[in-house]
């Protein structure tokens, strides 16, 4: 029986010629990354525990990025903890306000993660780098802590399931509709302990972008990763990152053997997809974006680790170019990374969504976990881009989040009620 | 390790967010964690937890965020041990990491009312509940998990493979 590419890349790390699901190997560590939120307290282990040096400071990233710029003095008494332990240690990596961006935006971007890769990241959603054909995994501050001074990780052996998306989807559905439609299928712990390997036609003719949507929200199915083949795609999205950067050295490419053990295949016809909403307080409580259109919004998020990236900005811009935000929504845009920012300014993104009535803000996770730069009061109902609907999720524990992408946000921030672009299209939005 | 306590009872699928919400992030003390631990999905928890209660819970508890913040706050606010019918893969090696104990029992975690006295014997993988009489075998810590916790955690594991020279 063959392997499949998890298998593949973590017998690498672990120096092994092979290993099988089920198994607990020591991997060697590629990157290992933390936020204002994890790193904090992994700081706080690493040096309580005694240890003295990271492994090695090239490999040690870390992202200020969930609550800065600093929404309060604690905020900036933790990022401040970051900066002196990484000047302390010499890590190049950390990355500082004008600099930073959502670490999972720019930590690809940057090309600080290549095919084969093993990458820990104190974050959930660090199985995001997987779109790069690398293993990646969200993990606590411990981990982080033990990653940072050992350069190893133990990791149980994941099995996969491979999902195989047969089609190419209609118009207005993308990465996330997939993804959200998939979590719909098999529940917020339908993938726990596993890796979740993405395939099939519609995941061939796939975008980077949606790709790392994809991988990012593995973990709202429980996984323990997700990944996607490396390929033409994968090729030239390694290609234009920047010189001397980790990603433009071309290394060991892995794939799945053609008789590798899959824990179960899971067929999806992508064509019958439609633009999807994940309703409150489960990612898995999806239905088509159409049948939602008494649900009334405050606010719309366009943003995150999920849905920030330039693709997804102009997405939105496409829908809301020459119309206007309903004048009881409030849109707030969240770009990913400073390049992001950059680029979306230059190419009329950034005009159109404000023009439109939009507040654009610099790079940050804010919103999305309820933090800062969009929280929601008592009562109050969000569209958004984002990844969690969880009770309280975006602010007080009786506000509501409905996930979708970045159309159907757009859409929605123009109707004043969850809506599709077909529906702005006919002139069915806005009679609220 | 045996632990004796009062059962507080929820559902399947509770999830960082309401075991320590985002907004209490920007702090990792543990007494300021445990203040909030459990707010949002039951705001008089942290007035009725005694030392040594248990929590019982469903399935993929602890879903979500990577936050360790979670298992910390639990155990800061008394909690001695969590029983649940399975556990969302980060804040199972969150929980180890942070010497939470926790214990994989789908029956028991059904079974079990909230305020029953339960007994939990951790190594043996046992839960016993003394309210009703009843028994339940759960699953034992895999060898690895054991030696982890033998060590008294990861980070003195990983201390002594280095003093070992067994490094990256």
């Amino acid at each position: 029986m063959g392997h499949t590419i998890t298998e593949r890349i973590l017998a690498r790390a672990a120096g092994r010629e092979a290993v099988s699901a089920g198994e607990i190997v020591e991997a060697k560590v590629d990157l290992a990354m933390g936020n204002d939120i994890t790193a904090p307290l992994a700081i706080a282990e690493f040096e309580q525990a005694g240890f003295d040096k990271v492994f090695d400071p090239a490999r040690v990233a870390l992202v200020p990025d969930h609550f800065t710029p600093n929404k309060d003095i604690k905020t900036a008494g933790q990022v401040k903890k970051m900066r002196e332990f990484a000047r302390k240690h010499g890590i190049a990596d950390f990355f500082e306000i004008g600099r930073v961006g959502i670490e999972h935006v720019i930590l690809p971007d940057l090309g600080m993660v290549a095919p084969g890769d093993v990458v820990v990241g104190a974050d959930s959603h660090t199985c995001t780098y997987g779109a790069v054909a690398a293993f990646a995994t969200g993990v606590g501050s411990t981990d982080f802590a033990a990653a940072m001074a050992w350069g190893r990780v133990w990791l149980r052996v994941p099995e996969t399931l491979e999902f195989v998306y047969h089609g190419r989807p209609g118009k207005y559905v993308v990465g996330k509709d997939l993804m959200l439609h998939t979590i719909g299928l098999i529940g917020v712990d339908g993938a726990l302990y596993k890796a979740m390997e993405f395939t099939g036609e519609a995941i061939e003719a796939l975008s980077m972008d949606g790709r790392f949507t994809m991988c990012n929200m593995a973990i709202e199915a429980g996984g323990k990763s997700g990944i996607v083949g490396f390929d033409e795609t994968t090729t030239q999205f390694l290609q234009s990152r920047p010189d001397g950067s980790r990603a433009r050295v071309v290394g060991q490419v892995f794939a799945s053997d053609p008789d590798a053990a899959f824990a179960q295949v899971i067929e999806i016809d992508a064509s019958a997809v439609r633009p999807t909403v994940a309703k409150p307080h489960l990612p898995s409580n999806t239905v088509p974006a159409d049948e939602l259109a008494d649900v009334r919004i405050d606010q719309v998020v366009v943003g995150s680790c999920t849905n920030g990236r330039l693709a997804d900005l102009r997405q939105a811009a496409e829908i809301l170019k020459g119309r206007t935000v309903h004048p009881d929504v409030r849109l707030i845009v969240l770009p990913g990374s400073q390049e992001v920012f950059l680029a979306a300014s230059r190419d009329g993104t950034m005009q159109a969504l404000v023009e439109a009535g939009a507040a654009f803000s610099t790079p940050t996770c804010g919103a999305c976990l309820g933090g800062h730069m969009g929280v929601l009061a008592a009562g109050e109902r969000a569209v958004a881009t984002t990844n969690r609907n969880f009770v309280g999720r975006m602010g007080h524990p009786e506000s509501e989040v409905y996930l979708s992408n970045p159309y159907v946000a757009a859409a929605s921030a123009i109707a004043g009620h969850v809506a599709t672009p077909d529906m702005v299209a006919a002139g069915k939005g806005g009679a609220r | 390790m045996t632990f004796e306590g009062a059962v507080h009872k929820y559902g399947r699928d509770v999830d960082t967010d309401v075991i320590i919400p985002a907004r209490y992030l920007n702090t990792n003390d543990p007494a300021e964690l445990a203040q909030h631990c459990m707010e949002d999905i039951d705001p008089e928890f942290v007035s009725r937890v005694r030392p040594g209660d248990i929590i019982v819970a469903g399935e993929n508890f602890g879903c979500g965020s990577s936050r360790e913040h979670a298992p910390v706050a639990i155990k800061a606010s008394g909690v001695s041990c969590v029983v649940a019918a399975s556990f969302a893969r980060i804040f199972y090696r969150n929980a180890f990491n942070t010497g939470l104990p926790i214990v994989v029992c789908p029956q028991a975690a059904h079974e079990v009312k909230a305020g029953d006295r339960v007994r939990v014997d951790v190594v043996e993988g046992k839960v016993e509940d003394l309210t009703t009489g009843k028994s339940y075998a759960a699953d034992a810590y895999p060898p690895f998990m054991r030696e982890l916790v033998e060590s008294g955690g990861l980070l003195p594991y990983v201390r002594r493979r280095l003093a070992t020279g067994d490094g990256a």
